[in-house]
């Protein structure tokens, strides 16, 4: 299958296990999660509020706080090496340099009492050869680049507008040539237009330093944008992966379709919103069989009992769900509109 | 070409950072309250600094007078004499040098160490947290005075282990002011995003999290300077402080208590230059907070 073919993968993470160990319970974040991002590529993670999107791109960073949070098993691999293994020393060598993080809200995640060149220099200066005044030219060249003009570099965070905010922080994401970056819901936090803008933006970036990409989001119009490969994740798994074309032409996994059908419908302006029944499981207290089951359209008896294996429908897709096994997975089950 | 375009870039530079400064300044100034206290403080700054080279210490300061015992304030002596004979206007302002440096220094000493020891307790948490803000606790419990009535009754009455003990007394409070302020900024995201940018901790400490938690440390400080100049003032009172005949306020209001009712003027003097210090050190210590934070430019 798939895993035969050696791919060039900027990042590959198997079989990950994440727990929160907190006073009130074990909260299972991430139930042995699969990805892989390849190299110049952009993989989109999608899922609801508390799936494990955000604890996914964190743990590429090894930055799950801790405590509460273990990782419990599995391997995450950056360019072929396991960065579990790593010194903290190495870790922070890495941070920064070669992968880096855009945090979902900009309003908070630049430090208010510094200017933002200074910011994004301190990235620079720690990575990097060369003094201050080298660093603060190339913050002033990275902030033009992403439109913002070099002379507002002295200027701090709470002068910058919400969108040009989030461009310093991709500024600041992106001043070391990082080999991956972890967008979490970058645009979130922007209103239509100004997302629009950054999301053109980082297209732009992405393909002038060849850079990987994780796009975590909740929003399919995004990913439709710009993603590559899509992951759909639901309880801290993978349900469903497969190329652009795959998952948005032959949806297959139930919560797919009911994310396919919590969309308005430009065509069809009458149309009422069809939203998932229900809601995410406790991650304490997750379902003995597929996590999905309680909220499935079209759960059977073995999805309260069972987990449900992965089938493929080609190299690139593969769904975790009873409703397929290797001679009907070409015919879609599920109805999205 | 080249050459012009990088002297331009140069001058931009230099020119932002002055600038900074300047706004600090602009802010400052803006905040009348905070500019009286300021004009106050570098005034008594300068009295402590000139009046010992403008009074000779033996002849005008301590010389007791005994044909001029608690003369009324009059031309000779606009503040009095009091009951050995000597100037209270130059005591009064010579003890300024004494006063403002021991608060000063002892300060220095106290927000030193508690910055230390309160921003590994409030970023690290935890065990060292546990550890450190125990003992610190256990400072806190001792009443100020009596610690350093403590300390200065073991090692000795002179100006160095009167410091000490306002130290040591001090330090604790720092550490809980850092601490607290420290705690509120760790878990914001700028922080996070620090640590993703792989910055070491001390790095952070020092660029993102004590930047952030300055304005309780700078209140607490000059509230901190002024707490000393009144707890010397106090050890003075009952004879711990300063040693004698060196003028300080508080031992000044200590010798004149037996003369309250007839001689009020005695008492009156230093306790207004205490009063003056300490109301302008917090009126300035105010406006430094706002004038520092450029939020609320």
């Amino acid at each position: 299958m798939s895993e035969d073919i050696k791919k060039d993968l900027t990042a590959e993470i198997r079989d990950l296990v994440v727990e929160f160990r907190t006073d009130y319970g074990v909260v299972q974040a991430l139930n042995g999660l699969e990805l892989e991002i390849e190299r110049g590529k952009t993989l989109g993670l999608v899922g609801e509020t508390g799936a494990g999107k955000t604890t996914t791109g964190l743990s590429l960073l090894r930055l799950i706080p801790n405590p509460p949070g273990v990782i419990v098993s599995g391997s995450i691999k950056l360019d072929g090496k396991d960065i579990l293994s790593m010194s903290d020393k190495e870790m922070q060598a890495i941070r920064g340099k070669t992968v880096a993080m855009i945090f979902q809200d900009p309003m908070t995640s630049l430090d208010p009492v510094m200017t933002v060149e200074q910011q994004i220099a301190e990235v620079i200066k720690l990575h990097e050869e060369g003094g201050q005044a080298e660093a603060l030219k190339r913050a002033r060249e990275m902030l033009e680049l992403v439109g913002i003009p070099g002379s507002r570099g002295g200027e701090y965070p709470h002068q910058f507008s919400g969108g040009m905010k989030q461009r310093v922080v991709i500024a600041m994401a992106l001043a070391c040539n990082p080999e991956l970056l972890i967008a979490d819901e970058p645009t979130t936090a922007l209103d239509v237009t100004i997302q629009a803008q950054v999301l053109e933006m980082m297209k732009g970036l992405r393909e002038k330093y060849n850079t990987s990409m994780l796009m975590i989001t909740h929003d399919l119009g995004i990913v439709a944008e710009i993603c590559d490969k899509v992951s759909v994740i639901y309880a801290g798994r993978v349900i469903e992966h497969g190329t652009l074309e795959d998952i948005f032409k032959n949806t297959r996994h139930p919560y797919t379709e009911g994310l396919f059908n919590s969309l308005p419908n430009l065509e069809d302006r009458q149309a009422e919103l069809k939203p998932i029944k229900g809601l995410m499981p406790d991650p304490s207290n997750l379902p003995k069989g597929c996590a999905f089951c309680p909220r499935c359209d079209y759960a059977m008896d073995i999805c309260e009992t069972q987990k449900p294996g992965r089938t493929y429908r080609n190299d690139t897709h593969y769904v975790e769900c009873h409703l397929y096994n290797k001679d009907n997975i070409h015919e879609g089950k599920v109805k999205s509109r | 070409m080249n050459n012009v375009s990088a002297v331009k870039e140069n001058v931009q530079i230099s020119v932002k950072k002055k600038s900074q400064i300047a706004d600090i300044w602009k802010r400052l100034c803006r905040n009348k309250t905070a500019v009286l206290g300021l004009v106050i403080v570098i005034l008594l700054v300068l009295v402590g600094i000139l009046s010992p080279i403008i009074f000779d210490y033996e002849t005008q300061v301590i010389k007791t007078d005994y044909s001029n015992t608690l003369q009324p304030p009059s031309a000779a002596h606009p503040f009095g004499t009091d009951e050995l004979g000597r100037d209270i206007l130059i005591r009064t302002l010579y003890a300024t040098s004494t006063s403002l440096s021991i608060g000063v220094v002892t300060v220095i000493v106290a927000l030193a160490i508690g910055l230390v020891l309160g921003s590994a307790a409030g970023y690290f948490g935890g065990k060292v947290d546990m550890i450190i803000m125990r003992i610190m606790d256990i400072f806190l419990a001792i009443p100020g005075t009596l610690l350093a009535i403590c300390i200065v009754a073991s090692l000795g009455n002179s100006i160095i282990n009167l410091v000490i003990a306002q130290a040591v007394a001090a330090t604790p409070k720092f550490a809980r002011v850092v601490r607290g302020a420290v705690m509120t900024v760790r878990d914001s995201e700028y922080v996070e995003a620090a640590r993703a940018i792989g910055a070491k901790d001390a790095t952070i400490i020092f660029h993102d999290v004590l930047p952030n938690s300055l304005a309780p440390i700078i209140v607490q400080t000059t509230l901190e300077v002024a707490s000393v100049i009144l707890s010397i003032a106090g050890l003075s009172f009952i004879g711990l402080g300063i040693p004698a005949p060196m003028p300080e306020w508080g031992a000044m209001l200590s010798a004149s208590r037996a003369y309250i009712r007839d001689y009020s003027y005695m008492c009156m003097f230093p306790g207004l230059a205490i009063m003056i210090t300490i109301l302008s050190l917090n009126l300035l210590g105010d406006g430094l907070r706002d004038a520092l934070d450029p939020r609320l430019r």
